[in-house]
């Protein structure tokens, strides 16, 4: 799937996305009729002010929340036609995430949590594989530490290594460097972008950092639920 | 496959990290509670298998009062039969100027007919199986014995007239019965001595018995042939019956047993919820995570599964060693009470806690575990995202059936489990709204105290549920632990301060009616009160109101036994000053008229006898007929000679008469036994104060035994507060560190937090003392009909306890809230 050619195909559409919550105030509209297609290998920022809907519109693309109206075809499966258990070998197919909490397992080692979705998705090579990927960033000698033993940017470096482990088609990313310092941040940052060139795995990053936003090829604005600009990124 | 490696690897660092530590103690000490009591029975339950075929020593029994007439033995030999002889009697042993009651077994050769005696050869020495019998001038002792008389192999001990040597100590007997030791240790010697100890004679408390052995189908002839032919005095008794006796006698201790750990299952079940809640909800995070990166929920499952199953096996291997120990403490303790050796526990006891102990986690654990498949993916992003709650049906009736299928071991009768299930859900209820209005109670000082008692108060009313479980489950162990330590002493002393200081201490049974004057000549002359002879004569009833007691009705089914067995009757002029009537009338003073009876009120009642009856004895081949005149209520407690049937004077001077005496005999007076059994051997004493030291000697390790049993309930008490302070651990870490970020100093914060556990601690400890007062003034009222005393003592030692104990737990349980760093647990650093 990483290998398909660039420009021409679809990996991820949202048709007509909307997501009502029940609220003691009544109905609360959150995403209203959003739309937009990504293709292979895109770079995708997904940025808007607090209470925008990005971190709702994230969990509707990786199919971890289901929409009130219109569906999201993801690398080819309409994630509304699919129940809980589908949508969950979907994402070990073709889904990386990177959080802002870093989301490690506490008893699993860093390799041991690199190795995870490799299993999950029933890898034959996991070790090795999750050897190889734990080396690219740049974690070789601490392998078999435990998150506890990690600091903020080790660890968001084990959860992009799990996240590239299994070469998927599209990585979210939410707030990647949301806890970390403006240093660590770049860094991370660099890595990632790095994997994500050198495995042409199309990126969907949340984030209301202008100039990690600014990195990205492509800018979808949220305000209030609603998409008000999809742009291309003049770098 | 995936699964089960993953489930491994993360349990291994969740085990090592202490995560799932209360959950696995709970599991462990539920099992060890199980397995104790397992292994216990089941070496009781082998040794009762071992004796069921042997516990006659022989495959028919005929026992009589009377010697067994030859014909019988005779008779034996004919149909191919082996036989032996047992003479049996209690008498009184001497050691020098020691002296204990014991059981003689005079045995003829060829005894035992089935099974073997084992000897050892010194007190406490190797046991070997015994080839024959002790020789003339010989005796094999119980190790009680020896131990009371202070006497070993080799010494000389006094029996009657005769100076025997101790050849052996036994240390089985097959006869020995179902392995409770009676209360007098045996004695094994010769048939051939009974003569000259000159112990046997007219009127003596004697059992004889003839032993049969031999080829199934004659033994079946003959039983046959002597049924119709058997005089009515001569009992056969057979294996069956014998052996189904002792089962029955072995499946009851087994129950009481089984029935005393159900408290420590209970309250490790609600140690496991708790514990297995707190695990489940820790493991939200992570299951979430697994099913944004593609996890299944039959793989989060199987998971889930295969960690219990885990947990469940290391805890039943741990649980089973800890079993182990306990139950090797636990026969210890009970050594005087099961008389000889055990055999080894089986793998049963295991096979059963393993079954147990995976109940308990399927019942109370899996709710939790199941919740876990549900967890939204979406609490990756959304923290507050959680699972909908399991049916609140669901877990009801896991936890209902798994309790009712770990009772129904212990009950086997489903009447009687529905009625123990109703039970425990009253009790709980009840307990838990005792344990909610003690916290409520608490709650209600708040405004009164200083800083740290009023955070810590705070916490118990805001936990409140959760107190309330706390409070109960240390509560009940308290109970229990104080009914067996401070109830039972105070019971049992202000039963002896019921009696009166010049009660009689001892008993003179079997004397002549030519022994009177002798033995109160004997008394006389070293200055000791000369007793009242009361004659004694042995009967058996044969008609009630010209009925067979065979074939009349009876109210209870006691009473059946009572009449067909052999009666001691008595007569008086005067009525007993430990007597009242309360039905009918004494007769007069002077009295000589036809037999009339009087008799005691408990058998009247059983029997559905009342005035107006009319009694028919068989005495001595004579017949005689008495009418009830009279029912009387005894005072056993004034230890005078008592009799349930006592007849008019006059009405028994025609038949053979012993008689019976009590006395008081002061300690530095007790010369005057020696000089009296030395000069009528045939007369036994019994001394009344050792029989109620041995008394509580039995009781006192009986209770030791079930207090051990106890400890499990109060470790299960310890696991559930365990539990209970895990789950809001984290909130406990916030709190305290808010509170010290706020200027609160550590010893603020914990003088706050155990200020909790000392309100809980005193809680349960009025929860204790209250629950063993009921209960003590209902066992003293009911039970032993003593006026029931209030016992401040109970009081100060239940609270005392109950705060000791619950602060010391509390204190480990909660340590790490109050140590933990406040800055790093108000930037909540993420995993």
């Amino acid at each position: 799937m990483s290998n398909q050619s660039r420009g021409d195909a679809v990996v991820l559409a949202a048709h007509q996305l909307s997501k009502q919550v029940s609220s003691p105030e009544g109905s609360l509209t959150i995403l209203s009729n959003v739309s937009f297609r990504i293709l292979a290998g895109e770079s995708v920022a997904v940025v808007g002010p607090s209470g925008a809907g990005k971190s709702t519109l994230l969990a509707l693309l990786a199919g971890l929340d289901l929409p009130s109206d219109g569906h999201v075809e993801l690398n080819g499966a309409n994630l509304s036609d699919l129940d809980e258990d589908g949508r969950a070998r979907v994402r070990a197919e073709s889904v990386g995430f990177v959080f802002q909490s870093f989301h490690l397992v506490p008893s699993l080692n860093a390799l041991e949590n690199v190795m995870l979705p490799l299993e999950l998705a029933g890898r034959s090579n996991a070790r090795s594989a999750a050897r190889g990927i734990i080396a690219k960033v740049g974690l070789k000698d601490r392998w078999s530490h435990y998150p506890a033993q990690l600091s903020g940017g080790e660890k968001q470096r084990v959860a992009i290594a799990r996240a590239f482990a299994t070469e998927p088609a599209v990585l979210f990313a939410d707030e990647p460097t949301g806890n970390l310092d403006s240093r660590t941040g770049t860094t991370i940052m660099d890595i990632m972008f790095e994997l994500n060139r050198s495995s042409s795995t199309t990126l969907i990053l949340v984030t209301h950092d202008k100039g990690l936003a600014g990195r990205c090829e492509r800018m979808l604005s949220l305000d209030a639920g609603l998409l008000i600009s999809d742009s291309k990124v003049a770098s | 496959m995936r699964a089960l490696s993953f489930a491994m690897r993360s349990f291994g660092r969740e085990l090592r990290s202490g995560e799932v530590m209360v959950l696995l103690a709970a599991v462990i000490l539920a099992v060890s509670a199980l397995t104790a009591v397992g292994f216990l029975t089941d070496r009781i339950g082998k040794a009762v298998a071992r004796q069921a075929n042997e516990v006659l020593a022989a495959d028919l029994r005929l026992r009589s009062q009377d010697p067994i007439p030859e014909l019988w033995r005779d008779m034996a030999t004919d149909y191919d039969l082996r036989t032996a002889d047992i003479v049996l009697f209690p008498t009184v042993v001497f050691a020098g100027d020691d002296s204990a009651l014991s059981t003689v077994l005079a045995v003829s050769n060829g005894y035992p007919l089935r099974g073997s005696v084992r000897i050892a050869d010194h007190l406490f020495s190797e046991q070997r199986e015994a080839s024959g019998i002790p020789g003339p001038g010989e005796v094999w002792a119980d190790s009680a014995l020896l131990g009371r008389v202070g006497a070993d192999v080799g010494d000389s001990l006094a029996v009657g007239e005769l100076h025997l040597r101790i050849a052996a100590v036994v240390t089985y007997r097959p006869d020995q019965s179902i392995g409770f030791a009676s209360l007098a240790p045996s004695l094994l010697m010769n048939i051939d001595d009974i003569s000259a100890s000159g112990l046997v004679g007219e009127g003596s408390r004697v059992r004889y018995s003839l032993l049969v052995a031999g080829d199934e189908a004659d033994v079946s002839a003959f039983n046959d042939a002597i049924q119709d032919e058997l005089p009515g005095s001569v009992r056969v008794r057979n294996q069956e019956e014998s052996g189904e006796r002792a089962a029955n006698a072995a499946n009851r201790a087994q129950r009481f047993l089984s029935l005393t750990t159900i408290i420590s299952l209970l309250l490790s079940a609600v140690a496991v919820a708790m514990s297995a809640r707190r695990f489940a909800h820790r493991r939200m995070d992570t299951v979430a995570l697994m099913k944004s990166l593609g996890a299944t929920q039959r793989f989060v499952i199987s998971v889930a599964l295969v960690q219990l199953v885990m947990l469940g096996v290391i805890g039943v291997i741990a649980g089973s060693a800890v079993g182990f120990v306990a139950e090797e403490l636990l026969s210890w303790i009970l050594t005087d009470i099961i008389g000889g050796d055990l055999p080894a526990p089986g793998i049963m006891p295991v096979v059963l806690a393993s079954g147990s102990a995976m109940v308990l986690l399927v019942g109370f654990a899996l709710p939790s575990l199941i919740q876990l498949r549900n967890t939204p993916p979406l609490r990756v992003l959304r923290h507050d995202a959680m699972p909908p709650s399991p049916s609140r049906i669901l877990v009801a009736g896991l936890s209902l059936a798994a309790v009712a299928a770990l009772l129904y071991r212990s009950v086997g009768d489903a009447a009687m489990l529905v009625i123990l299930l109703g039970g425990i859900v009253v009790i709980t209820t009840a307990l838990y709204v005792v344990g909610r209005g003690l916290v409520a109670l608490m709650g209600y000082f708040r405004s009164g105290v200083g800083v740290a008692w009023r955070y810590g108060l705070a916490n118990v009313a805001r936990r409140g549920r959760a107190s309330a479980v706390q409070v109960v489950a240390f509560g009940l162990g308290l109970t229990v632990l104080l009914l067996l330590t401070l109830v039972r002493t105070d019971l049992l002393e202000s039963w002896r301060a019921t009696l009166d200081e010049d009660a009689p201490n001892h008993f003179l049974i079997n004397i002549q009616r030519s022994e009177r004057d002798s033995v109160a000549n004997i008394m006389k002359s070293q200055g000791v009160g000369v007793p009242d002879f009361a004659p004694l004569v042995r009967a058996r009833m044969t008609m009630i109101n010209g009925v067979s007691v065979k074939k009349r009705a009876y109210p209870e089914a006691d009473a059946r036994r009572f009449v067909s067995r052999e009666q001691n009757l008595s007569w008086a002029s005067t009525l007993s000053s430990s007597n009242e009537i309360i039905a009918g009338e004494w007769w007069p003073a002077g009295y000589k008229g036809v037999p009339l009876v009087s008799i005691e009120e408990e058998v009247a009642a059983e029997t559905g006898l009342t005035l107006g009856d009319r009694l028919q004895f068989e005495i001595a081949g004579q017949e005689l007929e008495a009418k009830i005149t009279s029912i009387r209520k005894i005072n056993w407690d004034s230890f005078q000679p008592n009799f349930f049937l006592v007849l008019s004077p006059g009405a028994l001077d025609d038949y053979p008469a012993t008689f019976i005496a009590s006395m008081r005999v002061e300690p530095d007076e007790r010369a005057v036994l020696l000089d009296l059994v030395r000069a009528h051997p045939t007369i036994s004493v019994i001394d009344l104060d050792s029989i109620l030291q041995q008394v509580r000697g039995i009781i006192d390790k009986a209770s030791l035994a079930v207090e051990a049993v106890f400890i499990f309930t109060l470790a299960a008490g310890v696991a559930v507060l365990f539990a209970a302070v895990q789950s809001t651990i984290d909130e406990r870490r916030f709190e305290s560190a808010m509170l010290r970020a706020l200027g609160a100093t550590r010893r603020t914060v914990f003088s706050g937090v155990m200020a909790e556990f000392a309100a809980l601690g005193i809680a349960a400890g009025i929860l204790a003392s209250a629950g063993a007062s009921i209960l003590a003034a209902v066992i003293a009222v009911e039970l032993f009909e003593l006026p029931y005393t209030f016992s401040p003592l109970l009081w100060i030692v239940g609270v005392t306890a109950g705060l000791v104990v619950v602060c010391a737990s509390g204190y480990f349980a909660a340590r790490s809230a109050v140590d933990s760093s406040p800055i790093d647990v108000l930037r909540g650093t993420p995993a």
